[in-house]
């Protein structure tokens, strides 16, 4: 299927009017934006026809005549059906899940068909992901997920998607571009896990006592800004007293400063992927951490939140800000 | 709803199906082909069946190779050639079953799809009635689902697919018909006509032989059909002229060489007596050169001449339903015979029979009148044990003494080519005429259906003063035969042949009813479809005006008529479809304009389901009405429930709103 002649044209039809692919979060197919060519199936239908146009001319034979134009007329009616299959139907931008390098990043698109008509066998492309099939009830909507290979940390954005359809003979395929804009993060892949003898102790001992441990209570001490909420003494605060914040020993648990500059001096990438391991394995291990960029620091927590927030941080690491 | 990954193999069961459809498309080829085509092919298919059920693996490329291979070469060796229709039909089976064995994708089932529809085509080469019509349009319906199951994400019903294809062909259906009716047609083939092209038309010869007629004579198939401006001329005078048979070797007759320039004379001048018949005669296409006509003819259609023994000749043979008006005169006589015929009509082999000829001899010196020596003859037939049979004895050996003086039992042919040869060695100038006798009138359309069961052979001898005399001896014998029809629905072999009496039974009466119904309708199906030629394409352009264009110009219309109903099938498909929604939206717009004279405008950026709650906080009197409205509304517009009950409900609580 993938071999069609059609493919021939597509890249220049693709060129004359790239600057008319529609983007947004929320699309509509319009007519004029659905391109249509026959298959090779459908060139190979033409060919048939002729030949039995031939036949039926030399015998003159009037049902040959009758059948031939009754097939040729039945493919040109088909054209219609293929476009009417395309035609209207409103796309939108559904979740874009953050993934690990060279895994699968996966985007939700939201296909509406607004039409009192169902819609038979879509077909979903996208650069580097696997096409999809579906089909959507009159008037519903229906969530179709585009899984995109993500070789590199970063953003990645799904770029232009291919809707098209050969249904209902195959003979014809319409198809359109639209840009939905949407994009995901995808975090460094994880790399291995530090031999035991080259890791750096990541455990701030110096600060025991002073920095915040969650064991044993010790007592209250005045509040200072970077405080985690958890230790707050939220009851005092109703009584109207100043704030504090409530101290705990850390006793044997330490938090975790996963620190850039703590790590062996080897390559940016090479260091992202060992912090990214190291935040995975942390979050894992329900062991609180906290994350040392140069430029980016993210107080220890615990979390999915704060799982993102770092590998994000890691992700994202080198981009400049917008 | 559903999402798969878009695979491009095939499902197992469309396979099945397709095989299914495939045996319905090559069944009316069957009788056809060489029997152990068929075995091959329904063995390859029971084989693509298991491989596709147990998933086992193709045959091998080399395998299929040899088999393509020996399939060619069997096909050669059975027919002798691989050029022609019929070869043509087996060929493409041949290569359909071939095709099975490498069933790999979506492709090939394509592929094996449009082989399908070609061999629906080549099947109209062998028929075109209208039964095969209504067949094969119940074929390509099925074998487009075949094509639609390819194109659907997965397994679906065969019922809906069904519908989906008839109403693709049921929209094609009018611009196919007026690309029929517009298509420039062309007299003629393109290319060499195969020879074996014409195999399949029956008819009589330019020789008898005893067998021939007996064979024809088992077919109903319609020879033409003969409607009559005046009344319709009694059995009796129902005798069709076809080929006249001058050349005998004792056994068989033929035509000699009637077409040789000596002969291209035109006929003697015909003395006309008695009222004319005119009739339009509709004939099948029998690939011979002459037309059938009743005694005798005074006028000819165009492009036809009259031979000297007032047979209608054409240039080519008639390979096209034909229609011709002819005017005979029954009573007309030919005013006079030549030398050159009198010669060719007394003409008898050197030796051979030599009781015939003696018992001609002695009529000859006893009577010396021809008309008594005629009589003589019919009252032999009538007065001795001759018997009427469509299964005689073989007659080896002398075939006019033996059948005279031993057998005894014949046919038409039989007694014709006997009787003739007892005349001609009497001295009397004679000659075998074969054709039809007969007709079955059909009292629907008015028209008399002769079919080849009608063949018929009988003499005419020259009579001074009376010219050229028609004298059947089949009558003597069977006088029946002359009047009413032969049933050969019922011959056994050997029997003496049974005649279709007139049934008063109800339900015969019924049958017959019916079947001159479906005749006549036969008849306007050959007329308007299958004959729908130059001819009558150029007869229907000038009655719709349009008479006298070029192909140039015909081939402009058609587009232009073509482009216009496309223009119009475009606007009523995408435009429809659509119509539905507007009247939701029309419907909503109309309530949010009631609620705009009371000052509730809905907000550009508002859905409604917020607008209602608006209206609601404000006027919530109006709340339960409005949210009524608006679930209906959402509902038909976003929903399932897009049924036409529901957007009734939504107009009336529309109508019935006042803030």
């Amino acid at each position: 299927m993938n071999r069609r002649l059609a493919a021939l044209a597509e890249p220049l039809i693709f060129k004359l009017f790239r600057h008319k692919v529609p983007t947004g979060h929320e699309l509509t197919l319009e007519r004029q934006r659905i391109y249509a060519l026959p298959t090779r199936f459908g060139l190979l239908y033409a060919a048939m026809l002729l030949v039995m146009l031939l036949g039926s001319i030399n015998y003159n034979n009037s049902l040959a005549f009758m059948l031939t134009f009754l097939l040729a007329s039945m493919g040109i009616i088909s054209i219609l059906y293929t476009y009417r299959n395309l035609a209207h139907l409103q796309l939108r931008s559904g979740k874009a899940a953050p993934s690990f390098a060279g895994k699968d990043a996966r985007f939700t698109v939201l296909l509406h068909n607004p039409d009192p008509l169902p819609r038979y066998a879509l077909r979903l492309t996208a650069a580097r992901a696997e096409p999809r099939l579906i089909d959507i009830a009159a008037g519903d909507t229906a969530a179709v997920e585009l899984s995109i290979a993500a070789p590199r940390r970063g953003r990645l954005r799904l770029g232009m998607i291919t809707l098209s359809t050969t249904y209902p003979l195959g003979l014809v395929r319409a198809w359109a571009y639209v840009n939905l804009d949407m994009q995901c993060i995808v975090y460094p892949r994880p790399g291995p896990r530090l031999a035991l003898a080259t890791a750096p102790n990541f455990h701030e001992g110096d600060r025991v006592g002073s920095a915040m441990g969650s064991d044993d209570f010790l007592g209250f001490r005045a509040y200072l800004p970077g405080d985690s909420p958890r230790h707050i003494h939220w009851k005092a605060l109703a009584r109207d007293l100043p704030m504090l914040t409530k101290k705990f020993t850390a006793s044997e648990t330490t938090d975790l400063w996963l620190d850039w500059s703590l790590l062996p001096a080897v390559d940016d990438e090479t260091r992202l992927r060992i912090l990214c391991r190291l935040v995975v394995d942390a979050q894992r291990a329900s062991q609180a951490y906290g994350l040392r960029l140069p430029g980016v620091e993210i107080m220890p927590a615990l979390g999915a939140l704060h799982r993102h927030n770092c590998l994000q941080a890691l992700a994202l690491f080198g981009e400049p800000r917008r | 709803m559903s999402t798969t990954s878009a695979a491009t193999a095939f499902r197992p069961e469309v396979l099945i199906r397709m095989l299914a459809v495939l045996g319905l498309v090559v069944a009316p080829q069957l009788p056809r082909l060489p029997p152990w085509l068929v075995v091959v092919s329904l063995a390859f298919a029971a084989w693509c069946y298991f491989i596709t059920r147990r998933s086992l693996k193709l045959p091998s490329l080399w395998l299929r190779i040899l088999l393509s291979i020996l399939l060619l070469m069997a096909v050669y060796a059975h027919y002798g050639t691989l050029l022609g229709r019929d070869v043509g039909a087996a060929l493409l089976i041949a290569m359909l079953a071939l095709k099975l064995m490498e069933i790999r994708e979506a492709r090939d089932i394509y592929v094996t799809v449009f082989l399908g529809y070609f061999l629906i085509i080549i099947g109209f080469l062998f028929s075109q009635s209208l039964w095969m019509a209504g067949y094969m349009l119940v074929v390509v319906t099925l074998l487009t689902s075949v094509l639609i199951d390819l194109n659907r994400t997965r397994l679906t019903a065969i019922g809906s697919n069904l519908r989906l294809a008839a109403s693709l062909l049921l929209r094609a259906l009018p611009l196919a018909l007026v690309v029929f009716i517009l298509f420039p047609r062309i007299s003629g083939p393109l290319w060499g006509m195969p020879k074996d092209a014409y195999n399949g038309m029956i008819g009589l010869d330019e020789e008898m032989a005893p067998g021939l007629i007996s064979d024809l004579i088992q077919s109903d198939a319609v020879a033409f059909r003969a409607g009559f401006d005046g009344p319709i001329p009694p059995p009796r005078q129902r005798y069709w002229r076809g080929p006249i048979l001058w050349q005998t070797d004792g056994m068989a007759w033929r035509t000699g060489h009637p077409w040789s320039p000596v002969l291209r004379s035109d006929p003697p001048p015909l003395v006309a007596s008695g009222d004319a018949v005119t009739y339009t005669v509709t004939l099948e296409p029998h690939n011979r050169r002459w037309l059938y006509a009743l005694d005798l003819v005074g006028t000819a259609p165009p492009d036809t001449k009259i031979a000297p023994d007032f047979l209608l000749l054409r240039a080519a043979p008639l390979r096209e339903r034909l229609r011709y008006t002819v005017t005979s005169y029954p009573d007309g006589v030919a005013s006079r015979l030549s030398g050159l015929e009198r010669q060719r009509a007394l003409q008898l082999p050197a030796r051979g029979d030599p009781q015939a000829r003696a018992l001609a001899q002695e009529w000859h010196r006893r009577y010396h009148d021809p008309a008594t020596i005629v009589q003589q003859a019919l009252q032999m037939f009538h007065n001795q044990p001759f018997i009427y049979t469509l299964h005689p004895p073989a007659i080896v050996g002398d075939f006019v003494d033996r059948f005279l003086f031993t057998t005894r039992k014949g046919f038409c042919e039989h007694y014709a080519a006997s009787f003739t040869f007892l005349m001609r060695a009497a001295g009397i100038p004679a000659r075998v005429v074969t054709g039809y006798q007969g007709g079955e009138l059909n009292p629907i359309g008015n028209y008399l259906i002769v079919r080849q069961r009608d063949a018929h052979a009988w003499s005419e001898v020259w009579l001074d003063g009376h010219g050229w005399t028609r004298v059947d001896p089949t009558a003597a014998v069977a006088p029946e035969r002359i009047d009413l029809s032969i049933d050969n629905r019922q011959q056994g072999i050997g029997d003496a042949v049974r005649f279709e009496l007139p049934q008063a039974a109800w339900l015969a009466a019924l049958w017959r009813e019916t079947h001159f119904a479906w005749d006549a309708l036969n008849n306007k199906w050959n007329q308007w479809v299958l004959s729908y030629g130059v001819e009558r394409q150029a007869d229907l352009l000038g009655w719709l005006s349009l008479g006298g264009l070029s192909w140039q110009n015909m081939a402009i219309l058609l587009l232009a008529v073509v482009g216009a109903m496309l223009v119009g099938m475009v606007i009523f498909m995408l435009k429809r479809e659509r119509q539905a929604e507007d009247a939701i939206v029309r419907t909503y717009q109309a309530f949010c304009r009631k609620l705009a004279r009371r000052g509730l405008s809905r907000r550009s950026y508002e859905g409604p389901v917020d607008f209602a709650r608006r209206v609601a906080a404000q006027r919530p009197d109006l709340a339960g009405q409005v949210h009524g409205i608006i679930k209906l509304y959402t509902a038909l517009r976003y929903g399932a429930y897009q049924t036409p009950a529901a957007l009734d409900m939504l107009r009336r609580a529309v109508r019935h709103f006042r803030p």
